[in-house]
């Protein structure tokens, strides 16, 4: 498949969290802030793009019956890296994820397009797809991160901008959820979807 | 009385779903109807006990006296998903009726984000066996709180004229997120 169309699908067409809606957990559960939110796609995007490099490139070895228990060592392994990497450089960040970064094994993102794609592609365009998803996996959890740190604490990345304490509801559980069901729908219409 | 406030926090105050954000793909998934979200809590609270139970064991038995607690994600994620199997065998060939009702769940709780993320607070809670026990079965029943009356909403939300933009996905999440603004009323009641 022509790399460009699988870069396009990965960030717009099939945007894994406003199009596939797949491993919303995370989505939700960090992106209180846009950096939160930056750290958690980049996390992600890593494990996303090694276990799909590395499921390519051994998926003639894998014997079909056992191919989803493979899948998860691959990413499990991968996702212990990204971990212990992170506690050691990044400890702040590492404390604000918390939880969501071992349950990175259990995104369904990861494991979907291990089975869909990688499992069934060259090693180009898996890596590709990988980069591609992982990119838009990022943009959103950013963009929603953005959002909902501009509304809840008046500021970007950490730089306030008006004074005051923001509208505490977006910081909390709920502003997650309303945050992200306009950012799908204004997502959908952009692309034409609606 | 610390059990009570085990399962008051796991079930209301720190719902798994409207408040940590644990198992959010069925969640969204599998509540078009109140009938198959029953059979999802009924899944969850099966695998989830047991699963606590068994990743208990693993964790106090064999990665802290081997002093290899790093590979806790590794070998939680694949006794889940050997769980999960083993499980669906079992009920294949003694209970026919109850795999025929959660036969097409089970598969899914691999990937349920809810149970290994259960499993995992019991560790990091230091919880004992039974208070882990305890708060598995009472986040299974959080997790089925909301699932259920989630379900009960959409079904009513299918009626509705929403507007052309918000249809399916985006409605539901506002509604989701509306139940977990109802449910913070629930704060500090431990």
């Amino acid at each position: 498949m022509n790399k460009v169309k699988i870069i396009i699908r990965g960030i717009i067409k099939e945007n894994p969290v406003f199009v596939l809606l797949l491993g919303l957990c995370p989505v939700l559960g960090v992106t209180t802030s846009a950096y939160n939110g930056f750290g958690m796609g980049l996390a992600t995007a890593f494990v996303l793009l090694m276990s799909n490099l590395v499921v390519s490139l051994i998926k003639n070895f894998i014997p079909n019956k056992v191919r989803i228990p493979s899948f998860i060592v691959i990413i499990a392994s991968f996702v212990t890296i990204v971990q212990l990497v992170m506690e050691a450089f990044l400890p702040d960040l590492f404390d604000a994820l918390g939880l969501f970064i071992p349950l990175i094994v259990v995104n369904c993102l990861v494991l979907g397009r291990s089975e869909a794609f990688a499992s069934k592609n060259d090693t180009f365009s898996a890596v590709t797809d990988g980069l591609a998803m992982g990119m838009g996996f990022t943009m959103a959890l950013t963009a929603l991160g953005a959002l909902r740190e501009i509304l809840g604490s008046y500021s970007i990345f950490g730089y306030s901008f008006v004074e005051g304490d923001g509208m505490l509801v977006f910081v909390l559980a709920p502003g997650a959820f309303i945050g992200l069901g306009y950012l799908t729908a204004i997502f959908l219409k952009i692309i034409g979807e609606r | 009385m610390e059990y009570i406030f085990i399962i008051i926090g796991a079930i209301f105050v720190n719902n798994i779903v409207l408040a940590q954000f644990l198992g959010i793909c069925p969640y969204i998934g599998v509540s078009g109807k109140v009938s198959t979200s029953v059979g999802m809590s009924g899944a969850v609270m099966f695998v989830m006990t047991l699963a606590t139970i068994v990743t208990y064991l693993i964790f106090n038995f064999i990665l802290i006296p081997l002093d290899i607690t790093y590979l806790q994600t590794i070998s939680y994620i694949l006794v889940i998903a050997s769980l999960v199997q083993m499980v669906e065998i079992i009920l294949k060939k003694v209970s026919p009726a109850l795999y025929q009702a959660l036969g097409i769940f089970l598969p899914l709780m691999t990937t349920n984000c809810a149970i290994l993320g259960v499993a995992i607070l019991t560790v990091q809670n230091e919880y004992n066996l039974l208070q882990g026990v305890v708060f598995a079965i009472a986040n299974a029943i959080g997790f089925g709180l909301a699932i259920i009356l989630f379900a009960g909403i959409r079904e009513q939300l299918d009626l509705v004229d929403v507007p052309k933009g918000m249809k399916g996905a985006p409605a539901a999440l506002v509604v989701a997120g509306i139940m977990a603004l109802a449910f913070m009323g629930f704060a500090g009641l431990v």
